[in-house]
């Protein structure tokens, strides 16, 4: 049997001490709860199968309330297998400021949205840029925030200290 | 220069943190490539986006600047720093900004603008932790991917707490780290203007690649609403596509890690919110985005490098630092010594040349010997040595040594270089004449060589360490051996020219004559013919020309040989190095690729024979002998190092390799006083490993000349080159 691409994704993710979750649009709001410590604040997660709607998210927060949140929650319009990534679109409604500017980001990511690898992820930038229908800025992320600049390893600079990805699966998946 | 006591100095103070995180940046790059299954393909493809790239680069440019301002952006282009600085500073002062918070861009080091800001004013703040660190301490970047990694986590916590007195002091690197961190979050967050560089910025849509780990970009560029972006010309490729290479190599090449934490691809100006971090009011969505973006692409001698043939391969650098990381001496002495004003390690003779001119490029460019290491490691294939080498001619030539001692040379230094290098580079550069005078006259050279007045002559006015043994020159050459005796194999299965390299040639004779022999058990005709040096000597020194005089006599002496269906086989693997590498730059192609494609170095022949149906039983039988093998830098670059083994293997010895990137000798270097103890530093990385419970009782043999006599020094066993291993008798 092959690997599916959401297969890869959770054992890449999960290789990189990051918890990961499958779970399914019925099942979600639960799910997530097991992954958010409050304060929590999240934006709209657009064109996605799931909402926030019924969570115990704060969607479009204030700035302030934003710094002073613990756990930000936003889509990633898509994910690299390969390399457990995120892809995160910089959105009018402030999704990068949600995710990195919060100590544990959590990523929202529908199944069918997982890419294989890396150049997968670049023909969809090419059809982003070439249809519009993506976000013109995104950050490729991978892991909490590091640095190796006090000497040795620290999780945790500027960014994230922690990261959790929750995989949306649909039914026919 | 950093002269001998220089580099003590920054190895006693900086040499342990600088070892500890570049041979553990270059040990993750191997794991992290090995992982790769299509590396060498992504190299390939990298490489040609880049060689496109500068190829069309004005073109490019242009498209950039319709694209930016079609984004509703600025380009602008700076001819120099002042230029650069300019722009700057009045995109700081129209935003009437008290504060410029920086992420990491070494482009932005290369122009000072801190400094230019600074005297207008204006708070500038690094937000990258090791930029930070230097920031505070006052110092410069050692490392173009870690600028602080000089530093201790002691010595960070000494003067975090001397600074800013914080109650309970810091000590662990987690508590450093949160404390920069809430330290530099507080200033991001009413900051007016975002400083980053670009890692690449795409023609056709005008989006940037930042590739980081902290998040100090991402916050530097959300947190602001005007964001500068500077970087260097060359940073410009055709399209979005490109960057799938790049963005699967760089942190593989540079830190070991397969990706960083955030690749930030960023179209701006972004469509993130402006806010104010107090607003308690407005919720995200109903902020506006009104943004400025400006891009300043710096030429600043780039142009230029273009234009020049041998400099241009430099413009392809992607600034992951791997031709640190995987640089034995770097390793050792750090950025500090090897680099420049602004930009370190092997490739920074390149971009210190062309920016700031041979003076800065002649402080450190002698540092690299030339061992290759690196080229493998690039991930555009940059021929760095050759770039090294050509900066060190064209500095020998704007320099020239003043004439007071070349009465005692000229005899011995016939080259051909037009401007006269300084004297010790034409010493080694012309070691061919000094060896043939020295075997024309053993032993009474060798006598005299290490006498006390003639050691103290070279040490005072070639500047040779008293510190190493001299070679003794043997009175009966290879050449002379093989010409004196009867030809034994009847019937060959091939032939082979032989080529006498200077070393095997006049100093370690005894394996050529194993080479010899063991050619000649497996069947296999043997000549050795008189012949010319290879030209490694003087290209070692920047000699040039010289160098190609060599190339031409060799060729002219070796392919005679291979049209009438001789094989070339060469023991010293760094002139089997100059054969398959620098020949192609030294020689016109055709005769360049006869000699190398049909030259080999000698142990991959007796595998290649092997393989072809000779047997070992015409061989030593190992019988299970321990053996330590230290391959050559220059033959691991070539991929040549695992036919030794094999062969080892098969005639039933049991091997341990080394897995240094080089011995440290590297020819003439490690007898240069002011290199000696660095040289010494670095062979014993090699010797520790020989010295290991496993290996300590094992048989010594390495393929390089200058490997044996590191290993000679160091160690108090001996060594040989493994052929010797393999001979019946």
């Amino acid at each position: 049997m092959s690997t599916s691409p959401v297969d890869s994704l959770v054992s890449a993710v999960t290789a990189l001490d990051v918890p990961c979750d499958r779970t399914t649009p019925e099942a979600f709001d639960e799910t997530l709860a097991t992954h958010v410590e409050q304060p929590a604040v999240g934006v709209e997660l657009r064109d996605q199968s799931v909402s926030l709607d019924e969570t115990a998210v704060t969607v479009d927060p204030t700035p302030a309330a934003l710094k002073r949140a613990h756990t930000g929650v936003t889509p990633a319009a898509f994910a690299i297998a390969d390399y457990g990534s995120v892809v995160l679109p910089s959105t009018d409604d402030g999704a990068e400021l949600v995710s990195v500017f919060v100590d544990r980001h959590v990523a929202v990511v529908d199944a069918s949205d997982v890419v294989p690898e890396m150049e997968a992820a670049f023909e969809r930038f090419e059809e982003h840029v070439a249809d519009g229908t993506g976000a013109a800025s995104n950050v490729i992320a991978t892991g909490p925030s590091a640095t190796a600049d006090m000497g040795e390893l620290v999780i945790g600079a500027h960014g994230p200290t922690e990261v959790r990805v929750v995989v949306v699966e649909g039914d026919d998946e | 220069m950093s002269d001998a006591s220089e580099l003590r100095r920054l190895m006693a103070t900086e040499g342990d943190a600088v070892f500890e995180n570049t041979s553990g940046f270059n040990r993750g790059r191997y794991e992290s490539v090995a992982g790769l299954s299509d590396y060498e393909e992504l190299k390939t493809e990298a490489r040609s986006i880049k060689e496109d790239a500068i190829e069309r680069l004005p073109e490019l440019v242009d498209r950039l600047r319709e694209t930016v301002e079609e984004n509703g952006g600025t380009v602008y282009v700076a001819d120099d720093a002042a230029d650069a600085n300019d722009y700057l500073r009045s995109v700081v002062s129209d935003r009437d900004a008290e504060r410029v918070v920086k992420s990491k861009s070494m482009t932005s080091e290369e122009l000072e603008v801190n400094e230019a800001l600074e005297a207008d004013g204006v708070d500038v703040v690094e937000t990258d932790l090791g930029e930070w660190v230097l920031q505070v301490a006052d110092e410069s970047p050692s490392h173009i991917v870690g600028p602080a990694i000089h530093k201790s986590r002691e010595e960070i916590a000494e003067l975090f707490n001397e600074r800013f007195d914080p109650d309970p002091p810091l000590e662990s690197a987690a508590e450093l780290t949160r404390f920069a961190r809430d330290h530099l979050g507080e200033l991001v967050e009413d900051a007016e203007v975002g400083v980053t560089g670009a890692n690449f910025i795409t023609a056709d849509t005008g989006t940037m690649a930042l590739v980081t780990s902290e998040g100090n970009a991402r916050k530097v560029v959300s947190a602001t609403d005007t964001h500068v972006a500077v970087a260097g010309v060359e940073k410009v490729v055709p399209t979005v596509e490109d960057l799938q290479p790049f963005v699967e190599l760089i942190g593989r090449s540079g830190t070991g890690q397969d990706i960083t934490s955030y690749v930030s691809l960023l179209t701006p100006p972004v469509d993130t919110p402006v806010v104010d971090f107090e607003d308690d009011e407005t919720p995200l969505s109903e902020a506006t985005a009104d943004r400025d973006f400006h891009l300043v692409l710096v030429d600043n001698g780039r142009m230029a490098m273009r234009d020049d043939d041998e400099l241009r391969e430099t413009l392809y650098c992607i600034r992951c630092s791997a031709c640190s990381n995987s640089c034995a001496n770097f390793q050792q002495v750090g950025g500090h010594a090897f680099g420049g004003e602004t930009y370190s390690g092997g490739i920074a003779t390149g971009w210190e040349a062309g920016i700031e001119g041979l003076d800065t490029a002649a402080e450190f460019n002698d540092l690299c010997t030339g061992c290759s290491r690196c080229v493998e490691a690039c991930p555009v294939g940059i021929d760095i040595p050759w770039i090294n080498t050509v900066v060190r001619d064209r500095i020998n030539r704007q320099k020239g040594d003043d004439d007071r001692f070349d009465f005692l040379v000229d005899g011995l230094t016939p080259d051909e270089e037009p401007e006269s290098p300084p004297l010790q580079k034409r010493f080694f550069g012309n070691f061919e004449t000094a060896a043939k005078l020295g075997s024309a006259t053993a032993p009474l050279s060798n006598w005299v060589a290490n006498t006390g007045v003639a050691r103290q002559a070279m040490q005072r006015f070639l500047e040779i360490d008293p510190r190493r043994e001299i070679p003794r020159f043997q009175r009966e050459t290879l050449v002379e051996w093989a010409a004196d005796r009867d030809v034994t194999v009847t019937d060959p299965e091939r032939s082979v020219v032989l080529y006498p390299d200077l070393y095997t040639n006049h100093v370690q004779v005894e394996r050529g004559k194993a080479a010899v022999r063991v050619l000649e058990a497996l069947g296999v005709d043997v000549v050795v013919p008189p012949a010319p040096s290879s030209g490694r000597a003087p290209l070692s020194q920047g000699m040039v020309t010289t160098a190609r005089d060599h190339a031409e006599r060799v060729a002219d002496r070796l392919l005679p040989y291979v049209e009438s269906g001789h094989d070339v086989v060469v023991v010293e693997p760094s002139d089997l190095a100059m054969f398959h590498r620098e020949y192609g730059r030294l020689l016109d192609d055709d005769p360049y690729e006869q000699l190398a494609v049909n030259s080999y170095e000698v142990l991959e022949f007796v595998y290649g024979l092997l393989e072809n149906g000779a047997t070992t039983d015409d061989l030593r039988d190992g019988a299970g002998e321990r053996v330590a093998y230290h391959s050559h830098c220059q033959q691991r670059t070539l991929g040549l190092e695992d036919h030794t083994v094999a062969v080892l293997e098969r005639c039933g010895f049991d091997v341990a390799t080394s897995d240094v990137e080089c011995c440290g000798m590297a020819g003439s270097f490690g007898y240069k006083s002011d290199y000696y103890e660095l040289s010494v530093a670095v062979g014993d990385e090699l010797a520790g490993q020989f010295t290991t419970e496993d290996t300590v009782d094992r048989t010594v043999v390495a393929s390089g000349t200058s490997c044996l006599e590191q290993l000679d020094h160091l160690l108090d066993r001996p060594s040989t080159h493994p052929v010797q291993l393999l001979t019946k008798r």
